[in-house]
């Protein structure tokens, strides 16, 4: 039997882990065992490792040519290191990530905390939805004098969060 | 605060006064955070992680909980400085590993420990006495809060804290307690433990091994997921299993005295035979030898005053905090006789095994922790 990671040398580490009732299996050859940290229990999840095997294929699905505008990780990359490059491929690789945030977790929503920052950005982008909305109306009502007002206050709101973020 | 002060002072975990502190070892709490559009330390050039570093360090500095803090960049470290901190649970393995572009900064009583560009851009840990995870999390919670007014926090308003692994996304934290449990594993009921904890979405592994393998009898369980749960919700959820496992440990304890107490004096009595007069201990020995030790104090047989030197030898015979005390690099086998003879000294002033004092405690006033014998 081949090492999962490198599939080249055969395997000899071979690990497996129920969680949740569901079975996960992995094989490894002795070099990537060390190198994966299955040596060292403290910092090590099975988890962690199928992700980088498993993700990057559900990535692939995706798109195979994708690349993060922000900082040029691209799938390749994610299969070889099972770590994303930065905060920006959460947006670019979502499409392939949704699935696997939704093997791997309990829920696909955070409920937990959040900085301050983002309750005022939240709020702000409210507001501007329900703006936009009234705008909607005035327009279809022909009262352009109340349009462009909103129109205004839309505008100032937009240039707020553009400041905050 | 400099690195000769850190190794002289044991840190408030390793005295052992929290809750449930004969069980449960110690609590932890770990937020990971990033910085918005900045490359992940994995992914950084050398130069994006200095200057990520140099965004960072200074405002983990001025922290209020950081005065008198050691702050030390990671290439300013021996391998063997690192290794301490390592035993010690205030830096990762995989920080140990980091050089330049890394640093860790921790307060001086050993509680809050914080690494800079480790897999994320900063992981923030707290470490208390016994079950605490509570607090643990309640010290962790606010450095945050004072940190993100300072620092562009990494966010998605659905996904939550953005992580470098994908295993982190949303609340960014691991909470864990290192467990002491010695009577699972003697009655050999540790394995079924193991495998209800985790149908639950919990991680239980050995601290340092696997299962009935797990030496020093000291296993390790955390949260296994982070989207789609409060904190606050993890935190409970997982003191409530760890309460459970805690009465399943007493109830082991009561079986192995009741049923099989010759077995159990035996193995107290064979650990401080052997520790009072070997010449050579490897690391794994020591550990296990001890974990019987400390099951002897918690059940009475050595008197409680005995506690502390045990539970500083199980630090201060791994392989790094040795070679620190001796100054200078042991091979293992100078390790395993330097090792030796430290315990030796150490257990010169303790008294032999006393069961008849385990008899009398154990009908029910064995400590405030355990739970009454049904019987």
């Amino acid at each position: 039997m081949l090492c999962d990671v490198c599939k080249c040398n055969d395997a000899a580490v071979f690990l497996t882990q129920i969680l949740e009732g569901k079975m996960q299996k992995v094989n490894l050859c002795d070099a990537c065992s060390k190198e994966k940290g299955v040596q060292d229990p403290t910092g090590f999840a099975l988890a962690d490792l199928l992700l980088g095997i498993g993700a990057a294929e559900e990535i692939e699905k995706g798109a195979p040519t994708q690349k993060c505008g922000v900082c040029g990780f691209t799938q390749a990359d994610f299969k070889k290191t099972g770590r994303l490059g930065c905060s920006a491929c959460y947006i670019t690789f979502s499409e392939g990530l949704g699935s696997l945030l939704k093997a791997m977790h309990k829920g696909t929503e955070h409920v937990g905390k959040l900085p301050e920052r983002a309750y005022r950005e939240i709020e702000l982008s409210d507001r501007v939805r329900t703006l936009t909305e009234n705008l909607r109306k005035a327009v279809a009502e022909e009262n352009y004098e109340t349009a462009a007002s909103l129109r205004d206050q839309i505008k100032q709101l937009g240039t707020d969060v553009a400041s905050h973020s | 605060m400099k690195f000769s002060n850190v190794i002289a002072t044991g840190g408030e975990w390793l005295r052992g006064e929290g809750p449930h502190h004969q069980i449960v070892i110690s609590s932890r709490v770990r937020l990971a955070r990033n910085l918005r559009h900045r490359p992940f330390p994995g992914w950084a050039k050398k130069l994006e992680r200095t200057q990520i570093l140099e965004l960072i360090k200074p405002r983990v500095e001025e922290l209020p909980e950081m005065q008198d803090s050691f702050s030390e960049m990671l290439q300013d470290l021996s391998a063997l400085e690192k290794q301490v901190l390592v035993e010690r649970h205030l830096i990762s393995r995989e920080h140990a590993a980091k050089s330049v572009g890394s640093a860790v900064v921790m307060n001086r009583r050993q509680t809050l420990s914080i690494m800079v560009n480790e897999e994320d851009h900063l992981r923030m840990q707290s470490i208390r006495s016994g079950l605490q995870l509570k607090n643990a999390f309640k010290l962790v919670d606010k450095v945050d809060s004072t940190l993100e007014g300072k620092l562009d926090f990494a966010y998605d308003s659905r996904l939550g804290y953005l992580t470098a692994c994908p295993t982190n996304v949303g609340t960014g934290m691991r909470a864990s307690a290192m467990l002491h449990l010695p009577g699972l594993v003697l009655s050999e009921m540790i394995n079924q433990v193991i495998q209800a904890v985790n149908k639950i979405g919990l991680a239980v592994r050995g601290l340092y091994g696997e299962g009935t393998e797990a030496m020093g009898n000291l296993f390790q369980i955390s949260n296994q997921t982070t989207l789609g749960e409060k904190e606050e919700e993890i935190i409970s959820r997982l003191s409530k299993v760890i309460e459970t496992i805690i009465e399943k440990e007493h109830d082991a304890r009561q079986m192995l005295i009741q049923k099989k107490s010759n077995t159990l004096w035996d193995q107290i009595g064979r650990a401080y035979g052997v520790l009072t007069f070997a010449h050579a201990m490897t690391s794994k020995e020591a550990l296990n030898l001890l974990s019987i030790i400390k099951l002897g104090v918690d059940l009475g047989a050595f008197p409680e005053d005995r506690r502390l030197p045990i539970d500083e030898l199980f630090i201060d015979t791994q392989p790094a905090h040795l070679q620190k005390s001796s100054q200078q690099k042991l091979n293992a086998e100078e390790r395993d006789e330097l090792r030796a003879r430290i315990i030796r000294d150490r257990l010169r002033v303790f008294p032999k095994p006393d069961i008849s004092k385990v008899a009398r405690e154990s009908a029910g006033n064995g400590s405030a922790s355990a739970p009454q014998n049904n019987e």
